[in-house]
């Protein structure tokens, strides 16, 4: 396990006028997952992801803090394979309630569980599973990453609004796949779309030296259709599908034209400015996981500065209160749903050089906030906790 | 059509010769519009990203933030020719230039910084640490304060022009904009994009006086956006700039009631009146054009097809 501070260092560069009146202290949590092999290594997963996001939320709160004498520091633990993630996760909630988790969404419900988070408030920044934002769900856990049922269902609206309404998909074998797809699944049903054909990608061939011959004769049977769907969420097997099936169709989901939560292809609503600055601290581009640490540690930011408190209940009244709202480059306030503690926000719909949309898009109508056509809705969720 | 001519030849005629310089954001040109023939008259090639503009007093000076090249470049708006450039730090956004001609109040949005420079020396006087993404500039009609807001730490800080340091930061809702003194300085007006507000401060006290909010009927309160905004003769109304809406908002300054909406291009930004103020020109980023409003009658008479994003808006007089 290892553990470091950070704060004390920013704080020291920022010297403030000020003298601190007040402290947060939030903890972080990298749980090590395994990634599983890819077939190509073109796209490596920064070792940082995620954190990075959160130190320059850190830096962003501290900038704002020094002007309200108030200062933040993170403290983060990071715990490998073979490790105890609830021991580390009791330490770090022992010094701080504010405890933002990269893990899986096992870990993050048991440390949700656990009698030391009771009272905290926790940010899942790394599980988009919709079983934690329904019936999954806990009441001291916020969601900053935007759910996959909330990717799908823009993607779907996409796919509406383009009347590319006759769809085939080919689903990866890896959880995250399962998982993707059956999310996808319950987009195209809500959104009054359907499934034409599936195919499950069993190949253990290189890819890279096959594809053109073997994935036309596998996507000849799907017959004509408009587009096909990709689901490979470990980014495996799709980015060889592209320009190699048999119809000429457009390629959507995990590939192709996808829907997610950030991309650095996000340039209005003032995004390019976060995207300098995070790419001048941390030299790589930012990834939706860590614009989800971001939002995290900003809200807490927010409401230290809105409230003047440090206590979990101040704080947590005030984020899930009608005041909040977290400008979060997107173009419009972002705000937590109090029936689950998702994070509202829009969806790119984007490919890799250029956001081809963002999702709600115009037309899709809600009673309250056209935001809540993406992901659970109230009267969908069957999260209990935050009643 | 005999009656759009005649308002039209009422407005021409009571109209005095002028000019509306425009900065295209993604176009590194700025289009000349002549306030008579309501035409682009003329394009100038500037430096890369420009968006705040503005003259000197005397309007022998043409001041533009080229962002992207980190640079505020002086033009001579006479023969459309770059003289030099001013040091800007980085990324210069939105400036204002003091009462006394001479410094420069520039916002650096990459850098959380504002940079006063000396339009005449040419040098840095001085680098004041504000908030995360600083973006709108102010200073008072007597000189004595300069005002930054920043955009992601909701603030606005207040600058004393004599030390060069700040002296008071105050809260305001979520991505402040713009920012004006109005009423000889009495007031200071704040635009909260995100929060969809605008705030009024007492200077004298840096406390909050009244704050507005806008209604749009049939867009979502989200996407009502207000950011630049200005003020007609006598400072009585404001006219504001309401982003994705689409819409100008019509504000009394003394009751802090929105009193009209009027509908202009897509995304409108900022804004500049003729020189009696009795028309309007606001800058439309995705529609790429600049609408005309008849400021009495509030509303839109003509769009100005400009170059693309258009940003900033500055107003010169040509004499008749």
């Amino acid at each position: 396990m290892k553990h470091l501070v950070l704060g004390a260092l920013f704080g020291g560069a920022l010297a403030a006028p000020v003298c601190a009146e007040i402290t947060l202290s939030i903890g972080y949590l990298r749980v090590e997952q395994p990634v599983p092999p890819t077939l190509s290594n073109l796209d490596p997963i920064p070792e940082s992801n995620g954190l990075a996001g959160a130190q320059t939320g850190l830096a962003d709160n501290l900038t704002t803090g020094k002007f309200l004498g108030q200062k933040y520091e993170l403290t983060v633990a990071e715990v490998y394979e073979g490790e105890d993630p609830l021991a580390a996760a009791r330490d770090l909630l022992a010094a701080s309630p504010y405890l933002v988790i990269d893990a899986t969404p096992e870990d993050i419900t048991a440390i949700a569980d656990l009698a030391e988070a009771e009272g905290a408030i926790l940010f899942n920044t790394s599980a988009g599973d919709l079983a934690l934002r329904d019936a999954e769900c806990r009441g001291n856990l916020l969601h900053t990453l935007a759910s996959d049922a909330m990717r799908t269902d823009a993607l779907a609206q996409m796919l509406v609004k383009k009347r590319w309404d006759d769809l085939v998909m080919i689903t990866g074998t890896h959880p995250a796949d399962i998982s993707y797809a059956e999310a996808m699944r319950r987009s195209l049903t809500k959104f009054g779309l359907s499934l034409e054909a599936e195919k499950e990608w069993a190949f253990d061939a290189d890819m890279r030296r096959n594809a053109s011959q073997e994935v036309p004769l596998f996507t000849q049977d799907f017959g004509d259709y408009d587009a096909l769907i990709i689901a490979d969420e470990v980014h495996d097997f799709g980015r060889y599908v592209l320009y190699n099936t048999w119809e000429a169709r457009p390629v959507v989901g995990s590939e192709g034209l996808s829907s997610v939560g950030w991309s650095p292809v996000i340039e209005q609503w003032g995004a390019a400015q976060l995207h300098s600055r995070f790419e001048e601290e941390h030299e790589r581009e930012m990834t939706a996981q860590d614009y989800a640490a971001w939002a995290a540690v900003r809200t807490l930011g927010e409401a230290v500065t809105r409230t003047n408190a440090t206590n979990p209940e101040t704080l947590r009244a005030y984020i899930m209160s009608d005041q909040f709202e977290l400008a979060g480059f997107k173009g419009r306030p972002l705000t937590y749903r109090n029936w689950n503690g998702q994070l509202r926000q829009p969806i790119a719909i984007a490919h890799p050089r250029a956001l081809v949309a963002q999702a709600p898009l115009e037309g899709f109508l809600h009673q309250t906030n056209e935001l809540d056509s993406l992901g659970l809705d109230r009267p969908e969720s069957n999260c209990e906790a935050f009643q | 059509m005999i009656r759009l001519t005649a308002m039209f030849s009422l407005l021409t005629s009571t109209a005095m010769a002028g000019e509306i310089w425009v900065t295209n954001e993604k176009d590194d040109t700025i289009s000349v519009i002549s306030t008579e023939t309501l035409e682009v008259i003329k394009t100038y090639d500037v430096g890369e990203r420009p968006r705040g503009i503005l003259f000197n007093s005397d309007f022998s000076r043409l001041y533009i933030c080229a962002s992207d090249s980190n640079a505020v470049q002086v033009m001579d708006p006479n023969s459309g020719e770059i003289l030099h450039e001013l040091p800007s730090g980085d990324d210069p956004e939105q400036f204002v230039l003091h009462p006394d001609d001479r410094h420069l109040y520039i916002a650096n949005e990459d850098d959380a910084i504002t940079t006063v420079v000396d339009v005449e020396t040419r040098k840095v006087v001085a680098q004041i640490d504000v908030g995360v993404e600083p973006e709108g500039m102010a200073v008072s009609p007597d000189g004595k304060i300069a005002i930054t807001t920043s955009e992601t730490t909701n603030m606005a800080h207040w600058i004393d022009t004599e030390t060069q340091e700040l002296f008071a930061n105050t809260l305001v809702d979520s991505r402040p904009r713009h920012a004006e003194f109005i009423k000889d300085g009495a007031e200071m007006w704040v635009s909260s994009e995100i929060g969809g507000t605008l705030t009024v401060f007492d200077t004298a006290t840096q406390s909050e006086k009244a704050k507005m909010s806008f209604e749009v009927q049939g867009v979502h309160p989200d996407r009502v956006q207000p950011v630049g905004f200005e003020f007609t003769a006598g400072d009585t109304h404001a006219f504001v700039a309401l982003g994705p809406s689409n819409h100008v908002a019509v504000v009394n300054a003394e009751t802090y009631e929105v009193e009209d909406y009027i509908l202009v291009g897509r995304r409108v930004w900022h804004m500049d009146f003729n020189e009696d103020r009795s028309m309007l020109f606001t800058t439309n980023g995705v529609s790429g054009d600049v609408t005309v409003i008849d400021v009495e009658k509030r509303e839109a008479i003509k769009s100005i097809k400009v170059g693309r994003f258009p940003w900033g808006a500055a107003f010169r007089p040509t004499g008749s």
